[in-house]
């Protein structure tokens, strides 16, 4: 159910090893919520009524599963600081979601792309997680993976149909895979952070899963008759902080009440 | 054993008045048939561009909690429109017949989503007012004498009951907090009153196809009735946020155990009803494009759907 | 632009184990597939079904309301086929 949202349980104590995790839990709320702030854009516009309600599921579904994040992030900190301070109150550098997540929705096809790209790493990431030594994260994983195995569901079966149906739309579902690939393997280029986690054993291996997502987009793309695409520079940054121009434009939106208002209730 | 010759007509209207609802297959008048459609679809039209004013919000709500409660919200709007263009679609019209309707002038939505949604307080507003009389209108509504429309208000009024509540919670969250959001919330409140109370329709008076509509139980409560009934609910809601009703005539009649109001500017009314509102343009060219930019995904999937099911009949064959 | 509207499709619902799918109303969608997932998205965003039919509107047959009288009314005088036709002395039990 979504709009009755029930938080996740307080920690007693956080452990020395889940506050290493912080910086990795941000990362994921971060993407959560900028991929959910684009869907949520679509809201109202979309080419068929039946497929505004599909959008605005996902949107929910990730929005929910952002603020379970956040929450943890709060009390992984310790700081006192809200799931809506660690949302509304950090500058765009500070932001650790991937590039892909925070590209214009564009066409629809752009829109498919992005989702695909995402959700076949999100599912997959979540099914180890659910897995993982973090008990808190393992829980936030267990409930989300059930949502991110209907989304890579819907977004498959949409790259299948626009790559498979008419001229046009394989036109646009070829040009928005030119635009979006290079934003893909950001997702599994560990950065340091991760490194170091992935080290200790807390953060999955993306080699591994880097194989299941291929097998994935192989499988959907030979449905879709397109070819995958080959030796694709890759761009990253972001989960570094170092964004596109996009997200500065987002998050003055999605911030301007907090801003404007700083230390109000709503 | 002596039965009286009805007409078809007669026959109808006698099953009307015993209250037994009517379904798509039976026999109905053509002006009953054309009246629904007009009613469900302009009904459906309002949710679809409802979506608009609001959606407008979603990408700067000041909370997550409050983005996902308004997300959710909008989407239920999407929703309702749906479940009205089914009923409507049981009349024997088309959705697409309905759309070209819309997106060519010639269908009407709620003239209420042609006013622009300025601050935070207006989404309270359009929930706590806004949607307030749409209760107040939909839930006869689900007595109402055709099956389907009847069945689909059911299910709307079911998932509505949220929608003014959670406009209720921002108002009273505004009226509790800072000045500077009591104030966001006065201003809303002044300036969503009087539309709010249009939406009700032309005064009794002026409403001539309110007689007909009551004779056929598609609509139960006449206009006046119903703006009356607004006001009296509205009143306390607003005394107890402690925000004032625009409306210097609004008073307790203890004779009528009623509120006294103002006239409704209805020049004012009948200009955005013709299309001269702030946002009507806008509203409508929105729902345009997104029709129109849509029109290649939509082919799409159909292509795609006789691809699939052509070589599953040659798999099959062979 | 002239262009083929997806067909409808009539969704029904299986509100918990044990119950009957019951019709609940119906939406466009351009397959089978994407039918149900529609279904999902639009008439379970309350955890309202447990499981999804859905049926292409155009293979619904109906049966007609002018037969009304000659389908139903003849069941009317068969009270005989309801068990409070039959008397039952008190002192007789589970039955």
């Amino acid at each position: 159910m979504t709009d009755d949202f029930t938080p996740t349980p307080a920690l007693a104590t956080v452990t020395e090893t889940q506050r290493k995790m912080l910086p990795f839990v941000l990362q994921l709320a971060d993407t959560s919520l900028i991929l959910a702030h684009r869907l949520s854009e679509w809201c109202g516009h979309g080419p068929i009524l039946e497929q505004d309600l599909a959008m605005a599921n996902i949107a929910l579904d990730l929005l929910g599963e952002a603020r379970s994040y956040y929450q943890y992030a709060a009390e992984l900190e310790g700081q006192g600081r809200t799931e809506d301070d660690l949302a509304y109150l950090r500058p765009a550098v500070e932001y650790r979601n991937p590039l892909l997540v925070e590209q214009p929705n564009q066409d629809f096809a752009h829109t498919i792309v992005r989702q695909f790209l995402y959700d076949a790493f999100h599912y997959h990431l979540l099914l180890q997680l659910q897995q993982g030594p973090d008990a808190h994260l393992a829980a936030i994983a267990e409930k989300s993976v059930k949502e991110a195995a209907y989304h890579i569901k819907w977004s498959s079966e949409w790259l299948i149909r626009l790559g498979d149906g008419t001229d046009e739309s394989r036109r646009r579902i070829e040009k928005a895979i030119r635009n979006l690939w290079r934003f893909g393997g950001e997702l599994t280029m560990p950065t340091a952070t991760e490194q170091t986690l992935q080290a200790a054993g807390l953060v999955p291996d993306y080699a591994a899963l880097q194989q299941q997502i291929n097998a994935h987009v192989a499988r959907v793309f030979e449905e879709a008759t397109l070819p995958v695409p080959e030796n694709v520079f890759a761009q990253q940054g972001g989960k570094d902080g170092r964004h596109s121009e996009h997200l500065g434009y987002l998050l003055a939106e999605l911030q301007y009440m907090q801003r404007t208002y700083p230390g109000m209730q709503w | 054993m002596e039965t009286l010759e009805l007409t078809q007509e007669e026959q109808f209207q006698a099953r009307i008045d015993a209250d037994v609802r009517i379904e798509p297959k039976d026999w109905m008048p053509e002006a009953y048939r054309k009246t629904l459609i007009r009613q469900i679809s302009q009904h459906a039209h309002s949710e679809l561009v409802g979506m608009l004013p609001e959606g407008n919000w979603i990408t700067r709500a000041p909370s997550l909690k409050r983005k996902s409660i308004l997300l959710a919200k909008v989407q239920d709007e999407a929703g309702h429109g749906l479940y009205l263009y089914s009923a409507a679609e049981t009349l024997g019209t088309t959705r697409d017949q309905m759309l070209a309707d819309l997106h060519s002038g010639k269908a009407k939505y709620s003239s209420i989503f042609n006013y622009p949604t300025l601050s935070w307080a207006d989404m309270g507003c359009v929930g706590w007012l806004v949607d307030g009389a749409a209760i107040l209108n939909q839930v006869p509504l689900c007595r109402t004498s055709y099956g389907p429309y009847a069945r689909a208000m059911v299910r709307v009024c079911k998932e509505e009951s949220f929608h003014q509540r959670q406009g209720f919670e921002i108002m009273q969250t505004l009226c509790e907090g800072a000045p500077e959001q009591k104030a966001m919330a006065q201003e809303a409140l002044n300036r969503w009153w009087w539309p709010t109370l249009m939406m009700f329709g032309p005064a009794d008076a002026d409403s001539p196809n309110t007689e007909q509509s009551m004779k056929w139980r598609i609509k139960r409560f006449t206009n006046d009735e119903l703006r009356q009934k607004f006001v009296d609910m509205m009143v306390p809601q607003a005394e107890f946020l402690g925000l004032t009703v625009p409306d210097e005539k609004v008073q307790w009649n203890e004779a009528r155990q009623a509120y006294d109001f103002g006239e409704v500017n209805w020049e004012e009314f009948w200009n955005v009803v013709k299309g001269n509102g702030l946002c009507n343009q806008e509203r409508l060219q929105a729902r345009v494009d997104a029709w129109e930019e849509g029109a290649w995904v939509r082919e799409a999937a159909l292509a795609h759907a006789a691809k699939r099911a052509g070589r599953e009949l040659a798999k099959s064959a062979a | 632009m002239t262009q083929q509207e997806w067909p409808l499709w009539e969704v029904f619902i299986r509100s918990k184990q044990g119950l009957d799918h019951k019709h609940v109303g119906s939406l466009h969608a351009a397959d089978a597939t994407m039918a149900i997932q529609n279904a999902r998205d639009v008439y379970t965003r309350r955890l309202e079904g447990v499981s999804i039919w859905v049926v292409e509107s155009t293979h619904v047959h109906a049966s007609n309301p002018d037969d009304a009288a000659a389908f139903y009314e003849p069941a009317n005088d068969k009270i005989y086929r309801h068990p409070t036709f039959y008397q039952v002395p008190d002192s007789i039990k589970h039955m």
